[in-house]
């Protein structure tokens, strides 16, 4: 499967979680995760462009697919994302663990909704928890990034 | 020094490395570590009758099973990490245990393997026989003591302390009023992002264990590894690398893997990592909020409050390895901002089969809060007076300052407020709520609260410039979100003149700062942000007497600005910091980087040895602060709900915050901490609820069925804030890490009790609660 | 959520992995293999995995069968197959002309992000009693078509629902095709949950003068809109008890004709 464009062989053990295997097995450890029963949102990568819960799937069902992660938004050393931009301008993130899943989900809301109405980014991220920022920077964060990627 | 850092909304400099996804949180690494998982209670209360590792032993895969006979502390309790006088019964768990469990999460075995999955494989071959033992679950059937949790615990009593501030029985007997009331409490969760997870290893080679842990005090694990092993201190490291989320529950030392995995790297010779799994979390970590209270207060005519006299049950769960903390501050705080001159508060300490209780954001102050706001909202119902006019009438005023309110606190000192202006905030927060939404079944809410913040005993910082003119910093204190490195870099900062962009700052990694407590009780901007200004200052009192001797003048007549030591108003005479680091260093040999400077053929200001008596080598310090007591944080929160009449369901039209921290290093920051302090408390009041069956057993211990709020379930927020410095600290401040929190409750159920017309006495609530309460009995 | 071992148990227990490339293959399998449970989106068999609830000895993956993903108009109304993913159904054009009722039933499953592996076919085999397209199957009237090596049969909506979790889909059948007749109108789907795409502690469909709940007994059940809780005896659960739940469907199905 490719991860972030970059081809990896198949995982071997389908027990594997694709979480697991991407954090462990590929070292991508940006992933995170949280509850592995696909409520906290933590594990939310992109699977073919569209956000889904790494933890909700075994990884040898990516083979064949596109993964990307959170370490796929920016080259290092390059500037970050515009999601990733904005919730740094709107201190979008406090401890950082649900931030790449959050990242992630939004990368895809704005996929779907390029402007999106305040209805569409409370919809949009109503999929994730975070326990620190109590989620007004957080909206903030994806009316902004709406705003960069139009840039 | 330059104000130009202090009170900016700087933009967070953790950022960039989170964002990309290169955080580093303990499960993140690997490095070949062996895997593990704990085999846990699934009885609340039971005898061990046998232990059959055999199995598990011989899974292909397994290096290690251990039991409490496996291990050399094996029969060793766990320390009372805040001992008491009062805390007459205390009593602690074991690593392991081999005889009793007490609580449905309790450990029992270690199962260490080559993988997570083998592991767990082999800990479902575990056998364990348990012979069930009666149970006791909530605080009041424990207080009435039909089974005991210890059976050398009489009345499942751990604790009993009574304080009295005045006479309250007679101001009671001569009130022209009196009410008695009820308040109710259940257990609820920090819960944080991140689970507890550690990883350890042990170098025969250099003789060290090392050891990542997502704890919020690393200090205090490094000494209780050494004790334990009997290493020397320096041979133990600990660092809480990035940490998703604490919150209190992570400030519980000393959770059986905190041991057991040091041990099995020691043992085995190979790196040892435990993370936890979130069902595991729920009945595994720490809890809080179980509190029954009875309250009869006395108050006149006019709604002042005469006498208040408090008794309470607090349910400590099956152990008290966090002391009595909980309760003494909740007896602290329920005068809150108010004056009372008669008070008097018992408490009783209860074990319950439940996981034990220590600190999760708001740590009593939350119940203390419910109490005082809710008798005072009764007080004015039975006067018919208006809820925020009762507590005009109440509240201390500016000029009362230093305030003492005649009971003790967390720190073993007396309780005494140190500034504050309540009526402001009283004020500001009707203003900013505005007028009633129109419409039925809405109802207001108001609660104030203070806080007791910044307790000590101290926090240290070492802060240096290095040649290359950087700056780098550290404390014992690690973050959980806080945005340490960010604040502690604009004090350091401004001390020094420099960009924060060109401060590097570690916490909580006692490899780079051993000293120190921890990150709790909204200590740390009073503790750790004031010693990294002691440290900035005195490197720049150094760096100003190392560049007087050099450019010849008077260390008074020098400033350091924008990463250069100059006389003031001639910016064209003065030394970069870089360079004024050189020459902190007097060298034989130089090694590049401008320290050619510094040899000895260079030319010297004064003769004689380099180094003077009592001088260090280097442009660095290490500073400390030690706070003579808490410093006193307030607030007050509004709110407009509305409940619909027939599903119940919660909708809040506006809530507002006026909060007072004193002088607020990053508003940016602050905000944020109180965003996210109001979310757990809607969440706690309305959402999440730990619920236990008769039998101990937690039925709700997944994301699914404990409801934490999403964004959909928290409103915008409007915070406004005054400042009332700190008198007691250099930088004035005050902590907020948990103000946001507090009085949610109380605001709720006011409000809700206006909207619904029905007495709300008790939390958390929910629509099917509120469906109950307004059903005819 | 039933109680796992009480913590420590987040990784899959063994099993066969199997990922048949056609209908007729993963038949087959299902056929000749004990004891195997079909893995479609995952969202909801994935979990049970993780907590080791579900072991099953055997996982047939269905996603590689090619062909089994599509969303097209039969008889009148909208047939979705087996691999159709709900987001895919919640932006379908023929979805929103021909059964918009079906529409904003998906827009109600949790989450677009757990939409986007979910499939309608999977949600309809789990059964879930809480569940919303269980519930609109039945309202409308619609069936799916089970495949298996003995051949090919529809089960109406009200022979599919047995029992929580229970279906009539043998252990060796493949349900490749829901089928959901033309919207009629008024339409509603109305649900009461704590949080935002949480299961409904109770919910109700009107499809015309049609009523079916959800969330109330161990599967949707057809109701009478002038009496819905008749006959109702739902069970009680942390955030709703049964009268609470009685309560709920009355204030419901008033709200869905009120229109």
């Amino acid at each position: 499967m490719r991860v972030n464009g970059v081809a990896h062989p198949a995982p071997v053990d389908p027990r594997r979680l694709l979480s697991d295997h991407l954090r462990h097995d590929l070292g991508l450890t940006g992933t995170h995760v949280g509850c592995e029963h696909g409520v906290c949102g933590c594990c939310t990568v992109l699977l073919d462009g569209a956000p889904v819960r790494s933890c909700l799937m075994l990884a040898v069902q990516a083979e064949g697919h596109d993964v990307t992660t959170i370490e796929g938004l920016a080259a290092d050393g390059a500037p970050l994302h515009p999601v990733q931009q904005a919730f740094h301008e709107c201190h979008g993130l406090q401890c950082g663990f649900c931030t790449p899943g959050f990242v992630m989900s939004v990368v895809g809301i704005l996929a779907q909704h390029p402007n999106p109405t305040a209805d569409q980014v409370a919809e949009g991220i109503a999929g994730n928890l975070c326990r620190c920022t109590g989620y007004a920077s957080i909206r903030r964060a994806v009316t902004r990034a709406a705003e960069l990627s139009k840039k | 020094m330059t104000t130009r850092w202090f009170g900016e909304r700087v933009p967070r400099v953790e950022d960039d490395r989170l964002l990309r996804g290169h955080g580093r949180f303990t499960d993140d690494i690997d490095d070949g570590a062996l895997e593990s998982v704990l085999v846990r209670s699934p009885f609340a209360h039971a005898r061990i009758l046998s232990i059959d590792v055999t199995a598990a032993r011989a899974m292909p895969g397994v290096v290690a099973v251990y039991t409490a006979a496996d291990l050399p502390f094996g029969q060793t309790d766990l320390p009372i990490l805040i001992p008491h006088p009062r805390l007459t019964h205390g009593r602690t768990q074991r690593c392991l245990a081999s005889e009793v469990v007490r609580y449905v999460g309790e450990a029992v075995v270690f199962v260490v393997a080559e993988s997570r999955s083998v592991a767990e494989d082999a800990a479902e071959v575990v056998q364990v026989d348990y012979e069930q033992l009666p149970v006791v679950i909530t605080p009041e059937s424990a207080a009435r003591a039909e089974h005991l949790v210890h059976d050398d615990v009489p009345g499942n009593v751990a604790a009993e302390m009574i304080q009295e501030a005045g006479a309250v029985e007679a101001s009671l007997a001569s009130a022209p009023r009196r009410k008695r009331l009820h308040f109710r409490f259940e257990r609820g969760a920090g819960s944080p992002m991140e689970a507890r997870a550690v990883w350890a290893r042990w170098s025969t080679a250099e003789h060290k264990l090392t050891v990542y842990d997502s704890t919020q005090s690393p200090t205090s694990i490094r000494g209780g590894l050494a004790v334990l092993f009997g290493l020397p201190e320096s041979n133990v490291e600990v660092i809480a690398p990035d940490v998703g989320g604490g919150f209190g529950p992570k400030i519980m030392l000393f959770y059986p893997d905190e041991l057991l995995v040091p041990f099995a790297a020691m043992k085995l010779g190979r790196p040892v990592k435990w993370t936890e799994d979130r069902q595991e979390h729920f009945t595994a970590v720490n809890q809080e909020r179980g509190q029954v209270h009875e309250v009869e207060v006395g108050f006149d005519e006019e709604g002042k409050v005469l006498a208040l006299d408090v008794d309470f049950i607090h349910d400590a769960g099956a152990y008290t390895p966090y002391g009595i903390i909980l309760p003494i501050i909740t007896a602290a705080q329920v005068p809150g901002p108010y004056r009372v001159p008669n008070y008097r508060v018992r408490f009783r300490d209860v074990y319950t089969n439940a996981t034990p209780t220590s600190p999760y954001r708001g740590a009593g102050r939350p119940h203390a809060c419910f109490v005082m706001e809710r008798t005072l909202d009764a007080i004015a119902a039975e006067l018919g007076l208006e809820r925020a006019e009762v507590r005009r009438r109440n509240l201390i005023q500016p000029d009362e300052f230093p305030y003492e309110v005649g009971v003790g606190w967390q720190d073993g000192n007396m309780v005494v407020y140190d500034s504050g202006n309540y009526p402001a905030l009283l004020q500001k927060a009707l203003t900013n709520l505005g007028t009633r939404p129109s419409g039925d079944h809405v109802g207001m809410g108001l609660g104030m609260y203070v806080e007791g913040t910044g307790v000590g005993p101290y926090e240290g910082a070492h802060v240096q410039v290095l040649v290359s003119g950087k700056v780098v910093a550290a404390t014992g204190i690690p973050s959980q979100g806080q945005a340490h490195a960010t604040v502690w870099a604009q004090i350091v900062a401004d001390q020094l003149g420099v960009d924060v962009a060109d401060v590097e700052v570690t916490g909580g990694d006692t490899r780079r700062f051993p000293w120190g407590v921890g990150t709790f009780a909204s200590r740390g901007a009073v503790t750790a942000g004031n010693a990294m200004a002691v440290a900035a200052g005195m490197v720049a009192e150094k760096a100003r007497h190392i560049a007087a001797d050099h450019l010849e003048v008077d260390p008074a007549d020098l400033e350091l600005v924008g990463g250069k030591v100059q006389v003031k108003g001639s910016p064209d005479r003065g030394m970069p910091l870089a360079a004024i680091a050189v020459l902190a260093n007097p060298v034989r040999y130089a090694f590049g980087g401008g320290t050619e400077a510094a040899t000895q053929f260079t030319a010297r200001p004064r003769p004689g040895p380099q180094l003077h008596e009592g001088e260090q080598p280097g442009l660095e310090a290490t500073g400390y602060y030690s706070p003579p007591g808490s410093t006193w944080a307030a607030g007050c929160h509004a709110a407009y709900v509305r409940v619909d009449p027939q599903t119940f369901r919660l909708e809040i039209l506006k809530y507002v915050v006026i909060h007072d921290c004193g002088r607020v290093i990053n508003p940016l920051v602050v905000e944020g901490q109180i965003e996210g302090g109001v979310a757990q408390g809607i969440g706690g009041a309305f959402y999440e609820r730990l619920a236990y069956d008769d039998e101990g057993q937690l039925r709700n211990a997944s994301f699914m069925e404990f409801l934490m709020p999403y964004a959909t379930e928290i409103p915008a927020i409007e915070i406004d804030h005054i400042e009332t410095p700190s008198p007691l600290n250099p930088l004035g401040v005050k902590g907020a890490g948990e103000a946001g929190v507090i009085p949610v409750g109380a605001v709720l159920a006011s409000a809700i009790e206006e909207a619904l017309g029905i007495p709300i006495t008790e939390m958390p609530l929910s629509p099917l609660k509120l469906f109950e309460l307004s059903r005819p009995s | 959520m039933p109680r796992g071992r009480h913590g420590g148990v987040v990784k899959p227990p063994p099993f066969e992995y199997h990922a048949p490339a056609t209908v007729d293959e993963a038949c087959s399998l299902l056929a000749s293999l004990e004891d195997a449970k079909v893995l479609a989106g995952g969202q909801s068999l994935v979990p049970l995995l993780n907590f080791r609830l579900a072991r099953p000895a055997h996982i047939v993956d269905i996603n590689r069968v090619a062909g089994l993903d599509r969303i097209y108009e039969r008889d009148g109304g909208v047939a979705i197959q087996a691999l159709a993913r709900q987001a895919a159904v919640e932006d379908s054009d023929l979805v929103a002309r021909l059964c918009p009722l079906l529409g904003a039933a998906v827009r109600l499953v949790a989450h677009r992000v757990i939409r986007n592996r979910g499939t309608v076919c999977g949600s309809i085999a789990h059964a879930d009693p809480a569940s919303e397209l269980p519930a609109v199957l039945l309202a409308l009237g619609g069936h799916v078509v089970a495949r298996s090596t003995r051949g090919e049969r529809a089960i109406d909506a009200e022979q599919l629902f047995h029992g929580v979790m229970e279906t009539a889909i043998g252990p060796d059948e493949l349900l490749v095709e829901a089928w959901f007749p033309a919207s009629p109108a008024p339409f509603a789907i109305v649900e009461e949950s704590r949080r935002h795409g949480d299961f409904a502690l109770a919910g109700v469909v009107r499809a015309a003068d049609r009523l079916a709940l959800f969330g109330v007994a161990p599967t949707p059940v057809l109701a009478d809109p002038r009496d819905p809780a008749k006959g109702l005896q739902p069970s009680g659960d942390l955030e709703a008890s049964p009268e609470f739940r009685l309560h709920l469907v009355r204030v419901l199905t008033e709200k869905a004709f009120a229109a």
